[in-house]
């Protein structure tokens, strides 16, 4: 499978503190990557460097083989890198519908097209009953489906999911799981952040550990259960098989 | 030359130290809750009115009255938080032009209710031990109303620097800091909010009555102080205290030495066209947190 | 497909169309000039805010310094007409141009601060500009201009016997106005400034280059304050610092879309049709002679709405109108 990502050496401090350090990997075309790690891990930092929210301090990251980092995330939209966020972002004073136009108005100028866009996203994110409904009376599980159907209305290459099923109830994760299968079946790469390693393994095709900044692994997810190291940085020492 | 040099920058300091002890106050009020009190000057205004009418009332010299017209105005402070601001922070939509326009409203308000009962004439205290006496270092002549002033303002920050060291300047210090964690460790948030305001307007208040001994007092005072503030708070850095102090002196320099050179009718444009270039360096003022 | 968002925008070009044929028959009836006078200052005021609002509302950056813009639209306008006796209507579109070169110039540096800071800067800018008019003897200094009666004809903008025709500059003004912001804010540059005002990282992260839509923002606004300006100019017949560049001039610029509701259509209209009156009413009728009880009055409103209306007074209208609608 081509690389339609490849991170190259990327390191990231904040104030001293290393957030990210020498960090390689590939992500392939139409893959669903899990971006693994406890708190702290430096995440959601590399989130924001991919999104061009911050810019790294040495190393690159290449979106089809352009290099993207450093470039902003005006730039990375146009370039195809779409986002949620931990803390959800809605534009509360618009209804959902007009959310999503927001997004679809990154690729399309015409406001009509762009609401027509933005409708089929909408549907095709399960939120047809609230499109009229303005976005800060949604529920935390609606906002996050918003959030998605925002950034698939930009119509990206690379999808960004900074933990989407996080604080969701059982039901409302599997559906947000079952969203994030049919996003892949329409040719969208994914790369998931979560914490919880249960909820998002079945999904994913391969995974990137991180911990204390450092890629600790990279594997199947079968590969990644096993690995005793993994275990120690989850667990702690004591769990971890001699 | 050399005394018209040291007289400017004299009279620049003295007045810079009002200006920055204005400021404090609403430096202090920002730091806590991210609030502009746009009836700030308002406020300066009121105890300037205060010292006035307990002046003529009492026949006391008006820097006895001090203590008074600070505890009247830190009372004020309590109250417009209760029956305004507490709400302006409780709003659903638009906050921030909620909290402005408040305090806005706030400011006319005062400005009319003033102007209700004291009319729109231009007063004056002239009962002061001090009002016309000069204090002379060589050929440099400081009046000395306005060394009192200056003094009196060091001091206030001497106050708050102490205060910042009691454990009501600590719970200050930590709700600036985490508005949301201080309720878990037992701070009344509300309470302190109001406290906060307390003091920010006894502040201003004591800039206030020390103002009044050699500066007139009408409606509009207020306004042309308030303008001063905010800018030098924006200079400072909203929520810093030596922010405050720092830029109070250079503006109150920045306007003596204007005033000197060019005419003494753009001795604002000066100040604020500082304010503006610093501005362009450091958009969150010389000590404000990026 | 009429969807939720067509139909209103139908429905808001209808409503617009009723209520200009309304106000352009209003006067009719109403001989007294003085009346008159308040209507035309009200709908002034309408599209002033309506300027306002394309800043300060839908893109969310709270101006308080537009009597500046307003300010030079009146002085480019007036100097155009007095020294080189070229037409008002001409030098209104030359005003509001300046003005909007102006508020570009003021954006550029003024965009990268953020909430009060850009507040507080915005102030001091009109205040400085303020000052330096009051110095400047070649626009008049504090005294002022006086605008020189050449004859009444709309290629003068000069009407002495009869304030009818003034009424219909300033409807097409306030027309202007709202045709503006109800084409914009359907547009994908309405949508972009409506996304800055809410989350400009949200914003960001789905395309939305934030400073430039900013700088379209304070171009249109400035542009239409300026003209505004102009149009003021021209109807007092007489400019001075005081009347035209000062800051509660500014704050009374931006307060009807408060009152009414920022980033809204009607908010602006609904604003200046309460405050606008109330303030002239109450400044006639209680003594500007300065009792100060107009100005009470003034602040405790500004006080009440803001509290008790936070969305402004144009969110009664439209909750009447869905329990209508249900």
């Amino acid at each position: 499978m081509p690389a339609l990502l490849e991170i190259r050496n990327l390191s990231k401090s904040f104030g001293g503190v290393a957030a990210n350090v020498q960090i390689s990997f590939d992500v392939a075309e139409g893959e669903i990557l899990g971006l693994l790690g406890p708190n702290g891990a430096g995440k959601t930092s590399l989130f924001n460097s991919i999104s061009g929210e911050v810019t790294p301090d040495s190393g690159e990251i290449l979106l089809q083989g352009r290099r993207i980092s450093g470039a902003g995330p005006v730039a990375c939209a146009a370039a195809g890198i779409a986002r949620t966020f931990q803390v959800v972002r809605s534009f509360d004073s618009m209804t959902v519908l007009e959310n999503v136009m927001v997004g679809a108005f990154a690729r399309i100028a015409s406001p009509s097209a762009a609401m027509a866009e933005a409708a089929e996203v909408i549907d095709y994110c399960g939120l047809v009953a609230k499109i009229d409904a303005p976005a800060h009376g949604l529920s935390p599980a609606e906002k996050r489906r918003l959030e998605v159907a925002r950034a698939l209305a930009t119509k990206p290459r690379l999808l960004l999911l900074d933990e989407m099923l996080t604080g969701l109830t059982p039901t409302e994760a599997q559906a947000g799981v079952a969203l994030v299968r049919s996003v892949q079946a329409r040719g969208v790469t994914v790369i998931m952040v979560e914490h919880v390693m249960e909820v998002v393994l079945p999904l994913v095709s391969r995974a990137v550990v991180l911990n204390l900044g450092r890629v600790l692994t990279i594997g199947t997810p079968a590969e990644i259960v096993r690995n005793p190291d993994v275990i120690r940085a989850y667990l702690g020492d004591r769990y971890a098989p001699a | 030359m050399l005394e018209t040099i040291a007289q400017v920058v004299l009279s620049g300091l003295l007045m810079g130290l009002i200006y920055a002890l204005v400021a404090a106050g609403l430096s202090l009020i920002f730091g806590l809750m991210d609030v502009v009190n746009f009836a700030h000057g308002e406020l300066m205004m009121v105890a300037m009115y205060a010292v006035f009418t307990l002046w003529q009332v009492s026949g006391l010299d008006p820097f006895m009255l001090l203590p008074v017209v600070a505890a009247l105005l830190f009372g004020l402070g309590i109250a417009i938080y209760r029956l305004l601001i507490a709400r302006a922070l409780s709003v659903r939509f638009n906050k921030g032009m909620v909290q402005i326009f408040v305090t806005f409203g706030l400011a006319i308000f005062i400005r009319g209710f003033a102007q209700f009962v004291y009319g729109g004439e231009f007063r004056s205290i002239t009962g002061t031990v001090l009002a016309n006496r000069t204090a002379s270092l060589g050929d440099v002549y400081l009046p000395l109303p306005q060394l009192a002033a200056a003094f009196v303002c060091l001091c206030a920050f001497a106050g708050l620097l102490a205060i910042s060291r009691t454990e009501f300047g600590r719970a200050l210090e930590a709700t600036r800091e985490d508005r949301e964690a201080v309720a878990l460790i037992g701070i009344d948030r509300d309470r302190i909010f109001a406290l906060g305001w307390g003091l920010g307007a006894a502040t201003v208040g004591v800039a206030g009555v020390m103002l009044a001994g050699f500066y007139y007092v009408s409606p509009n005072v207020g306004a042309n102080f308030a303008l001063i503030a905010y800018v030098t708070v924006a200079l400072g850095g909203f929520g810093s205290m030596l922010g405050a102090l720092a830029a109070g002196l250079l503006i109150g320099e920045v306007e003596a030495i204007t005033a000197a050179v060019l005419e003494p009718s753009l001795k604002q444009v000066g100040m604020f066209a500082i304010y503006l270039a610093v501005l362009m360096f450091r958009p969150r003022g010389l000590f404000g947190k990026i | 497909m009429a969807n939720a968002i067509t139909i209103r925008r139908r429905r808001e070009l209808l409503i617009g169309a009723i209520l200009l044929a309304v106000l352009a028959v209003l006067p009719l009836p109403l001989h007294d000039v003085y009346t008159r006078n308040l209507i035309i200052i009200t709908l002034l005021f309408a599209g002033l805010a309506q300027a306002w609002n394309i800043l300060g509302g839908y893109c969310g950056q709270i101006s308080l310094g537009h009597s500046l813009y307003f300010g030079i639209g009146c002085y480019v306008s007036t100097l155009m007409f007095v020294n080189g006796h070229i037409p008002p209507p001409i030098g209104m579109i030359a005003g509001g141009l300046a003005a909007a070169a102006v508020a570009l110039l003021v954006g550029w540096p003024c965009f990268r601060l953020s909430g009060h800071y850009y507040a507080i800067a915005t102030v001091v800018i009109q205040e400085i500009a303020y000052l330096l008019a009051l110095n400047w003897d070649w626009i008049g200094g504090a005294s002022g201009v006086y605008i020189p009666f050449r004859g009444e004809s709309w290629l003068n903008l000069q009407f002495r016997t009869d304030k009818l025709p003034w009424h219909y500059v300033v409807l097409a003004f306030v027309a202007l106005t709202w045709l503006t912001a109800w084409t914009l804010e359907g547009s994908r540059i309405g949508f972009a400034w409506r996304a800055v005002k809410d989350d400009v990282i949200a914003a960001r992260s789905l395309g939305v280059r934030i400073f430039p839509s900013k700088m379209a923002a304070a171009g249109v606004s400035g542009f239409l304050t300026g003209v505004g300006g102009a149009i003021f100019a021209q109807y007092v017949g007489y400019i001075d610092p005081d009347s035209i560049l000062s800051g509660p001039l500014a704050i009374l610029i931006a307060l009807p879309a408060v009152l009414g509701g920022v980033g809204t259509l009607w908010g602006p209209l609904i604003g200046a049709a309460v405050l606008i009156p109330l303030k002239e009413l109450s400044s006639s009728y209680l003594g500007s002679s300065g009792s100060g009880f107009d100005l009470m009055l003034y602040g405790l409103l500004i006080m009440a709405v803001a509290l008790l209306r936070p969305q402004g007074l144009g969110s009664l209208l439209k909750r009447g109108a869905d329990a209508g609608a249900a």
